[in-house]
Formats: C-alpha cells, structure tokens, sequence
C-alpha cells in the first residue's frame, strides 16, 4: 500500500520538534517558579531539624538566659513552643467557630438570593473584607475587643480579627459551590413537600459539603500563619494560656519573637518549619476531602 | 363576545364528570402582565393517564407545576383562576401539604447523590424528620421498589448510592421515590426525553400499571408516546389550552387546526 501523507515528513519532523521543545520549555519553567519553595524547605529542613525533638512540642519557649547558657557549653538551645502550638490551636479555633456559622450562612444566602439590591451589598462588602490588610483587621479588633471587651489584650481579640480575615473565603465558596448544585435536586425535595429551610440544609448542604469544607480549611489554612494582626491583639505570653480574655501565644508571634532577639534566632527555623508542615498537612486534608466527598449528580 | 368564546370552547374541551382535580379559568405570569398560560379550564378524571403536548415554550411545565404549586419557586409568579384538589382550593391548602399529595418526576432523573437508593425512595420522610420504625421503612422501600419494577434489580444493592443506577432506573428510582408518600396524583414532566428508547418503553409500561392506583398527568414532546399510553390529551399552543379530549378521538379526528397541524408534524 502506498499512501501518500499529505504532511511530508521533513514537515512532520519538525512538527514534532516543536512539540518537543514546547514541553521542555514548559517544564523547565515550571521548575524555575518552584525553586523559591524548594529553596525554602530546605533552608528551613536544614537550619531547624536539630531543634525538632519531643521536647520542642512539650516544653514552651526558653528565655534568652537558658539560650545564652546553651550557647555557651554548645548544647541545642532547650525548650519548644508549646506555648505557641496551644495558642494558635485555640485562636485559630476560636475564629473558625465565629466564621464558619457565619460564612455558611452568608453564603447559603448569596447563592439563593442571587439577585437584588442586599445581596449585591453583601457580596460587594464580602469583597471589601478580602481586600483588606490584615494589619488593619488587627486595629478593628484591638478597638472592638481588646480595648472594651477584655480591657487588655487577649487570644479572643485574636481570633475575632482572623474570623473576619477568613469570612470571605467561607462565604466565596459556599456560594459558589450551592451554585453548581444544579436546581433540580432543590425542586426534587421541595416536590416532596420537604420545606424549603431544611431543603437547603438536608439536601443542598450535604450535597455541597467536598467544595464547601474545602473552602474552611483553606480558610483556617489561611489564617494560620498571620502575625500582623496578632501582635495588635493578642501579644504573646511566655507561658502555655487555656484563658481566652488573657494574652497568648500563637506559632507565628514566635517566630516574630525569635527574630527580635539575636540569642534565639536559632529557634526560628524549626518554628517556623512546624508551621509550614502544619499549613502543608491543612492543604493536603482540604485536597484529600475534595476528591473522597465529591458528589457524582 | 363572552358566550360565543364558551361555545367556541365547549366542544373542543372535553367536559369530565366529577374530576379530582379541576382546573378552572387558570392564567399564571412569571411576572408582569405576560401570561404565560391564559384562561386553562379542565378536569382531569381519577385513575386516567392524561398527556399535555404541544410545542416547546406553549406553558406545558407551567400547567402542570401550578399543579403542585411549584411555579411559586420564582418570587415574581402570580396567577388569577383557580384550581381544586377533591374539591378544596388547593391554594388555600399549605403548598407543602400539597406537595404530599400531588407527588412530581421531571425530566432528568434527580435522586440525592448524597443518599443511597435506600434513603432515595424514604427521602420523603427523611427529609421531613417523620420518624419510622424499621420495618415500616422496609416495607415501604420494598413496596415502592416493586410498584416501578426496580425491586428485583436493587434489592441486593439498597445501600449503594442512586446515583450508580443507569439513567432509566434512575427514572424508576425518582418515581419510586414520588410514590412512596401514597399521592393521589402524579405529574410527569418530560419524564423519558432523557431516556434511551428502551429505558422509554419501560416507563411506559409502568405508567399504565400505575394508573391503576394513581391519577397520573404526563407532559410529553412525544406524539407516539401520548397516542400509546393516555387516555385524555391536551394539546396547548402559546399559552392556551386549544383542544382536550379522548386520547383516540383526537388523533383520529382533531377538531381545531392548530391540534391537526401539530399531529400532522406541520410544527412541533
Ligand atoms: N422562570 C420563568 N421566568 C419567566 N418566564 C418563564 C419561566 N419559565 C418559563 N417561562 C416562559 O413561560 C412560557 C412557557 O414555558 P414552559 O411552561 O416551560 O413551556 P413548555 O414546558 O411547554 O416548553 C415560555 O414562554 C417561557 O419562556
Ligand atoms: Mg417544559
């Protein structure tokens, strides 16, 4: 047989050498912009997993006389940062509890009253949230919480300035994710003379549950590492704080803490080594749900 | 001008003794003054498969869902006429109520992805927090299965989810589900036009079955499927309900052009 290709084959080579060089090229940027977290991982791996021992998630920050002291005879600086994971675990916590009631409902109320004037106020102001820095969130809750509230700083003050840092991301994808939901399994109960409140939360919610417990987790993702509007609200305590009208600690003020004084620079590096694998285990979990809870229509 | 447009009417639209549900001079807009049907008059007779064909866009799912008072979903909808259930205004009688007697299948199968076929055909109860015993759920699941044909093919695979089934018995599965609240009607809406003809044939048959204890209104875009299986059609043309008769009667002899030239393909 004798089939005369219409693409010659000097054409065809080429054809394929271009692909060829496309790829390369595509890949070899795609690892020029991962350098920056490659880089960073293993700065952070190297400079900080001497200080990673049982003890640096049991025992709370040292002082900076048990770090000179340390530093004297050589030794690994003792203590860890319980005091931070404590406090980040209930600041963080406590601004989920705030947000995610919040920004569910919010969001429920975005996608099923898509149109009108309210609902184009809500998400204009939702917007405006998420484009405000978190400095500033910080100020509106020292003015709102640490100064009338706790009458001093506190993990409260904290967690309300990071409830509303991550309010927009809950909202954004509950609304978008009712959204996708195709109107038909709304009619499908409501035709089963299922009222339309527990429509939204038996049928809507449930169904809607991958992308919208996403969005949380992203969320708290988010939040996790902010020190800005932490240092405006809940300060930092030497000490592991269960009060929440009390100041506390929180993994990103240690580090910030760390960095200010030049005998426990050391220690910056496995704190924040801890609080990036948190971040990366957050994101994983987020990931992980998307695909086991996604809802076949 | 008002007694030659009843004449006119009169015996075009089939006149039904002492029907279930009566449709009376019912117009329903989305809003606005544009109506999107305009002065329906009909009963609809117990135990009958009644069929509404007509173009796409001539207020066939507007009808029926005035029915179930599921147009109300879009804020803006209004309506003048009425319609009665057994007598009873059914827009005095709670819209979720009614929806417990007036049961709804759409076009594309629906079942709760999140539910399992089990929980698919309960849903009604489910959703509703009616609490139930065990066995009264079974029994319900059981019967309901086997009024659509679907026991046998599910009944080893109850608590795996809706969703897997094919498309036709998913179908099943959404009438099933509708039936399971005993209703006293059924509506239809395009219930096959996502279906392969044989998943088709199947609801067919099941539909006719069913009339037996139901009084099922079907809204088809399929000629065929309404000379096979009803027994009264409708035949609505911009929003109005042009022709109402014996399914038989009107295929062979139409009385107003516009149902000729429809069952004749001149549109549609
Ligand atoms: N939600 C709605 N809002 C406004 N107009 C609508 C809506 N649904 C249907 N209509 C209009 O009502 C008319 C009848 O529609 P419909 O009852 O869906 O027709 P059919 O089911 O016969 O195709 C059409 O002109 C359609 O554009
Ligand atoms: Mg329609």
């Amino acid at each position: 047989m004798n089939i005369t290709n219409p693409i010659s084959s000097q054409k065809l080579k080429w054809r394929i050498f271009n692909d060829k060089l496309f790829s390369i090229v595509m890949i070899t940027f795609a690892f020029i912009s991962a350098i920056p977290l490659l880089s960073i991982l293993y700065q952070l791996v190297k400079k900080g997993y001497k200080q990673i021992r049982l003890s640096f998630f049991t025992e709370v920050a040292p002082d900076t006389m048990e770090a000179i002291m340390a530093k004297a005879n050589h030794e690994i600086i003792p203590g860890g940062i319980a005091n931070g994971i404590v406090g980040t675990i209930i600041i963080v916590g406590m601004a989920s509890l705030i947000a995610i009631p919040l920004g569910l409902i919010t969001g429920i109320y975005l996608s099923e009253a898509s149109k009108g004037k309210m609902t184009n106020m809500v998400r204009f102001v939702v917007d405006m949230l998420q484009g405000i820095p978190s400095i500033v969130l910080g100020v509106i809750a020292y003015i709102w919480i640490v100064k009338p509230v706790t009458s001093g700083f506190s993990a409260l003050a904290g967690s309300v300035a990071l409830s509303i840092m991550m309010l927009p991301s809950i909202v954004r994808s509950t609304e978008e994710t009712l959204k996708m939901i195709p109107s038909t399994l709304k009619e499908a109960a409501l035709s089963l003379g299922v009222p339309y409140y527990k429509t939204v939360l038996k049928v809507l919610l449930p169904t809607g549950m991958s992308g919208i417990s996403t969005g949380i987790i992203l969320g708290i993702s988010r939040i996790a590492g902010e020190t800005a509007p932490l240092m405006l609200t809940a300060l930092g305590s030497s000490a592991i704080n269960l009060d929440i009208t009390q100041p506390s600690s929180a993994i990103p003020l240690l580090v910030w803490e760390f960095y200010n004084d030049p005998n426990l620079i050391d220690l910056i590096w496995g704190a924040s080594l801890v609080l990036l694998l948190i971040i990366f285990l957050l994101n994983l979990l987020a990931k992980a749900i998307s695909k086991k809870w996604k809802v076949q229509y | 001008m008002e007694s030659t447009v009843l004449n006119k009417t009169d015996d075009r639209i089939i006149q039904i003794e002492s029907p279930i549900l009566n449709i009376d001079n019912l117009s329903v807009s989305y809003g606005g003054d544009k109506y999107s049907i305009m002065n329906v008059s009909a009963g609809i007779q117990k135990n009958k498969i009644t069929a509404i064909m007509g173009p796409s866009g001539c207020g066939k799912s507007t009808l029926l869902r005035a029915i179930n008072r599921m147009h109300e979903l879009y804020p803006e909808t209004h309506h003048k006429g009425g319609i009665t259930l057994g007598g009873e205004d059914i827009y005095k009688i709670n819209p979720i109520e009614l929806r417990r007697k007036i049961g709804m299948v759409f076009q594309r199968p629906n079942p709760f992805p999140t539910m399992s076929i089990y929980d698919n055909v309960i849903a009604a109860y489910k959703l509703n927090g009616i609490k139930l015993k065990r066995s009264e759920k079974d029994e319900i699941v059981e019967r309901s299965l086997q009024e659509v044909g679907l026991w046998d093919e599910t009944k080893d695979a109850l608590h795996k989810r809706g969703t897997f089934l094919s498309g036709g018995q998913q179908q099943r599965l959404c009438i099933a589900r509708a039936l399971a609240y005993k209703p006293e009607i059924i509506l239809l809406d395009e219930p096959t036009s996502a279906l392969d003809p044989i998943a088709t044939a199947k609801i067919e048959d099941l539909l006719v079955k069913l009339k037996k204890n139901y009084t099922i209104i079907l809204v088809t875009h399929n000629m065929g499927q309404a000379a096979r299986i009803s027994d009264h059609s409708m035949f609505m043309y911009i929003g109005e309900l042009v022709e109402y008769g014996k399914t038989k009667k009107m295929f062979t002899t139409p009385k107003d052009e516009r149902t000729e030239a429809y069952l004749t393909g001149k549109f549609g």
